[in-house]
C-alpha cells in the first residue's frame, strides 16, 4: 500500500517537473508548431538562437516578423521571400506546414557564424526537406540572418498554343438496355516482375505496359500465397505506381509486404486493374541530365523541363533502376516541391539504398504530373 | 391492396396442396399455353367456386361457377414458366399445373460483342453471343435461325449462321486487317441489333527517328509509326526517346501527333539517341557536330 502511494507520488512530482521543464525550455520546433507567440521566443543574442527564432516564425508562418529580422531584407521584397518558402504558382510547397526543423552550426566567428537549416515541410504525399545553409552576422548585440533568397523564375505573360490530343470518354448510362456495350477497359500487360527479399519483409516490383490505344487509370495489386494456397497478405501499388498510363506507356510498380518473409511465399498472384478514363497528352515532361551519384548517399538527381504550355503544380518522378543485366532491381520515386514552368527546370533528387546503387548499371525515370485539378 | 390479398391468399392455398401436383379429372387444363394467347380452364360439377392460377411474377383470381368454361384474354398470362391452378370450392379443393411458354417467333434479342475495342488481324478475337426473346421478353427455347453480320470499312464481310440452344446462339469472328470501326449485326427473324467494334492498330512494327540541329538543341523527330499492316499508330502514343551523354541521361515521353512524335533534346556532340515505343525499340542515333 505504502509503496503503491510512494510511485504515485513520485510520477505526480515527475511529471509537474517535466512539465515545468517543457514551459521554460520548450523544444524551438515544439515551441514554432505549437504556435506560440513571439514571447517565448529566444533573444537573438546569439546566431542559433537567430536561426531558431527565423525558423519559429516560418512555422508560425509569420511571414512579416521572420522578413524583419533578416539582416538582408534590402535585398528582396517580403512577397519575395515567402514565395520562396511558398512558391510562386500552387505546388506542394503551397499546401505544405512545417513539421520541424534542425540546425546544424558549420562556423562560427566574432560577427559571423554558418549554420546549416534543415525544414521538414509535411504535405498530402509525405514529408519533404528544404535545407538551406545560412550566413548569420552580428548587428550590435544582435544576430540577424542573411536568408539566401531563391527568386523563383516568372514566365511572362503570352499565349502558348498547345495541339495535343485529349481522350474524353461517355459510359453506359443507367437506361441502357441490358446487352448494350459499354466502353471497353484498356489492355494492360505487366511485363515484368521480381519478388525480393529485403528488410524482413517482400517486395515486388514490376512493370505495367498500356498496350491499348486510350489512357489508361492503372492499379496493380499482389496477394502473396502460402504453400497450401492459403492467402498471406495482400498489398497494393499505391503511390509507387504512375496511375495515368498514355498509349503504349510503361510504368514501374513496387508493392511492399513488411510482414512477411520470402520464405514463406509459395507463389505470387497480381491483379493490374485498368479504367478508361479521360485524359490529355499534355503536358510532356523531359527528364534531363539523369545521373546517378553513387553510394554511400546515392542518389538519382536531374531536371524537370515542361516543354508545355501549362504550369504544373505537382510532379511525381519514378525511377527504375536496372542491373547489368537489364534486370529490375529497384524502384524509387519523389515529389518535386516546386511548380514545373514552361521551359523552367526544376531539380530533384531521390534517394537508392546503398546496396542497390552498387548494382544499377542503368536507370530510367518517368513523370506523373498533377496541374489545376487533373491528372496529366 | 386488392392484388396483394389475392397473391396472400394463392401462397396459402398453395401451401395447403399436396406436394405432388396432378391434373384432376373435374378439371381440365390446357397441357402447354404461348404466352399472351387467349386459353380456357373447364371445371365439372356445380355450384359456386375460386380459381387461383399462380406463376411466375404472375397471379390471377376468378369466380367461377363450377361445369362451366372459363376463358382468360390474350395477355393475361404473359410470364413464361410454370403454372399452380387450384379451384377452391365450398366443399372440395382441386388443383392442377400448366405450361406456359414463350410466343413465336422471337422478336427481340440482346446481343452481347465482345471486346469493343480490339487490334487488328486478330483470328476470332470477335465473339458475338445472342438471347432470343418474344414480345413479353420470354427467352425463347425452341430453337431459332441467328444470323451474325460483321462489316466495317475495310475487309470483306463476314457471315456466320447459327442455331440457339435453350434460347442462346454464339460466334465467333476474325477482325480486319485495316483499321477502323465496323458494323456488327445479330438478326433473327425481323428483330436485329447492331454493336460498333472498333479496330484499332496493333503494336508498332518499325520505329525509326532522325536528328537535326535546332539552334542550341537537337531536334529528334520519328518516322510515321505503323503497325505491321500499315496503319498509323492514333495520336496520342507515347514514344519515349532516351538520350545518353558521358553517364547522364535525358529521356521524354512523347505523344504522337500526327503519326510522329518530335521534341528537342540538349546537343552534345557524341551523344547516343535511342528511341522506343511499347516494347519496341527503334534505331539508334550517334550526334557528332
Amino acid at each position: 500500500m505504502n509503496n503503491g502511494r510512494l510511485l504515485a507520488i513520485v510520477i505526480a512530482a515527475a511529471t509537474v517537473a517535466l512539465i515545468v521543464v517543457g514551459t521554460v525550455w520548450p523544444v524551438p520546433s515544439a515551441k514554432a508548431m505549437a504556435g506560440s507567440g513571439a514571447s517565448l521566443l529566444r533573444s537573438s543574442s546569439s546566431p542559433q538562437a537567430a536561426v531558431e527564432n527565423l525558423a519559429a516564425e516560418i512555422g508560425r508562418q509569420a511571414w512579416g516578423n521572420a522578413y524583419s529580422s533578416l539582416a538582408n531584407k534590402s535585398e528582396f521584397t517580403e512577397i519575395e521571400f515567402v514565395r520562396d518558402l511558398t512558391g510562386s504558382y500552387p505546388s506542394l510547397r503551397t499546401y505544405a506546414t512545417l513539421d520541424s526543423f534542425d540546425l546544424r552550426p558549420l562556423h562560427a566567428s566574432a560577427d559571423e557564424a554558418q549554420i546549416q537549416l534543415k525544414l521538414r515541410w509535411s504535405t498530402v504525399v509525405g514529408a519533404f526537406l528544404d535545407t538551406r545553409e545560412l550566413r548569420v552576422v552580428r548587428t550590435g548585440d544582435r544576430w540577424g540572418v542573411v536568408w539566401p533568397i531563391v527568386k523563383e523564375p516568372r514566365v511572362p505573360p503570352q499565349v502558348i498554343p498547345v495541339t495535343y490530343l485529349r481522350w474524353d470518354v461517355i459510359y453506359r448510362g443507367a437506361e441502357d438496355d441490358w446487352g448494350s456495350q459499354d466502353v471497353e477497359a484498356p489492355h494492360v500487360r505487366i511485363v515484368d516482375m521480381h519478388p525480393v527479399d529485403r528488410g524482413g519483409g517482400v517486395v515486388i516490383m514490376g512493370e505495367l505496359l498500356n498496350e491499348d490505344v486510350v489512357p489508361a487509370f492503372v492499379t496493380v495489386k499482389a496477394t502473396l500465397l502460402a504453400k497450401n494456397g492459403s492467402a498471406l497478405s495482400t498489398e497494393d501499388s499505391f503511390d509507387k505506381i504512375s496511375h495515368i498510363l498514355l498509349p503504349k506507356q510503361v510504368t514501374p510498380f513496387l508493392i511492399a509486404f513488411h510482414d512477411v518473409a520470402l520464405s514463406e511465399v509459395d507463389s505470387v498472384h497480381m491483379e493490374p486493374s485498368s479504367t478508361l478514363i479521360a485524359a490529355s497528352a499534355d503536358p510532356v515532361i523531359e527528364i534531363e541530365d539523369q545521373r546517378l551519384s553513387p553510394a554511400p548517399k546515392a542518389t538519382l538527381n536531374g531536371k524537370l523541363v515542361n516543354q508545355s504550355g501549362q504550369a504544373v503544380s505537382v510532379a511525381h518522378v519514378l525511377g527504375t533502376f536496372y542491373d547489368k543485366n537489364g534486370q529490375l532491381i529497384w524502384v524509387a520515386d519523389q515529389y518535386v516541391d516546386r511548380a514545373l514552368l514552361p521551359q523552367t527546370p526544376v531539380a530533384f533528387a531521390m534517394s537508392v539504398p546503398a546496396d542497390i546503387a552498387v548494382k544499377v548499371s542503368s536507370e530510367r525515370a518517368i513523370t506523373t504530373t498533377y496541374s489545376s485539378g487533373r491528372f496529366q | 391492396m386488392k392484388s396483394r390479398f389475392t397473391f396472400l391468399l394463392s401462397g396459402l392455398v398453395l401451401a395447403a396442396m399436396p406436394p405432388t401436383l396432378a391434373q384432376t379429372s373435374g378439371l381440365r387444363l390446357p397441357k402447354t399455353v404461348e404466352a399472351g394467347s387467349a386459353f380456357s380452364i373447364q371445371s365439372s360439377g356445380t355450384g359456386k367456386a375460386v380459381l387461383y392460377i399462380v406463376g411466375p411474377g404472375q397471379a390471377l383470381r376468378r369466380d367461377v361457377r363450377l361445369g362451366e368454361t372459363t376463358f382468360f384474354a390474350p395477355g393475361d398470362l404473359h410470364n413464361a414458366g410454370r403454372y399452380v391452378v387450384a379451384l377452391v370450392g365450398d366443399a372440395s379443393t382441386e388443383d392442377g399445373a400448366f405450361d406456359v411458354i414463350a410466343a413465336s417467333p422471337p422478336v427481340a434479342l440482346s446481343f452481347l460483342a465482345k471486346p469493343s475495342r480490339l487490334a487488328v488481324n486478330l483470328h476470332e478475337g470477335i465473339s458475338g453471343v445472342v438471347y432470343v426473346f418474344d414480345t413479353f421478353q420470354n427467352l425463347v427455347l425452341t430453337p431459332a435461325q441467328v444470323s451474325f453480320q460483321l462489316s466495317g470499312i475495310a475487309g470483306a464481310v463476314q457471315t456466320r449462321t447459327a442455331l440457339t440452344r435453350i434460347g442462346v446462339a454464339w460466334t465467333k469472328m476474325n477482325s480486319a486487317a485495316k483499321e477502323g470501326a465496323s458494323q456488327f449485326v445479330a438478326r433473327v427473324g425481323d428483330a436485329a441489333s447492331t454493336r460498333v467494334i472498333q479496330q484499332v492498330p496493333g503494336d508498332a512494327c518499325h520505329l525509326r527517328m532522325s536528328a537535326r540541329p535546332s539552334g542550341e538543341r537537337l531536334a529528334v523527330e520519328t518516322e510515321p509509326v505503323r503497325d505491321c499492316s500499315g496503319n498509323a499508330l492514333p495520336d496520342g502514343t507515347i514514344v519515349t526517346f532516351t538520350e545518353t551523354y558521358k553517364g547522364s541521361e535525358s529521356t521524354v515521353d512523347v505523344p504522337l501527333k500526327r503519326g510522329v512524335a518530335r521534341t528537342d533534346m540538349p546537343a552534345y556532340s557524341g551523344a547516343k539517341i535511342s528511341v522506343a515505343t511499347g516494347v519496341l525499340i527503334g534505331n539508334e542515333i550517334r550526334w557528332d557536330k
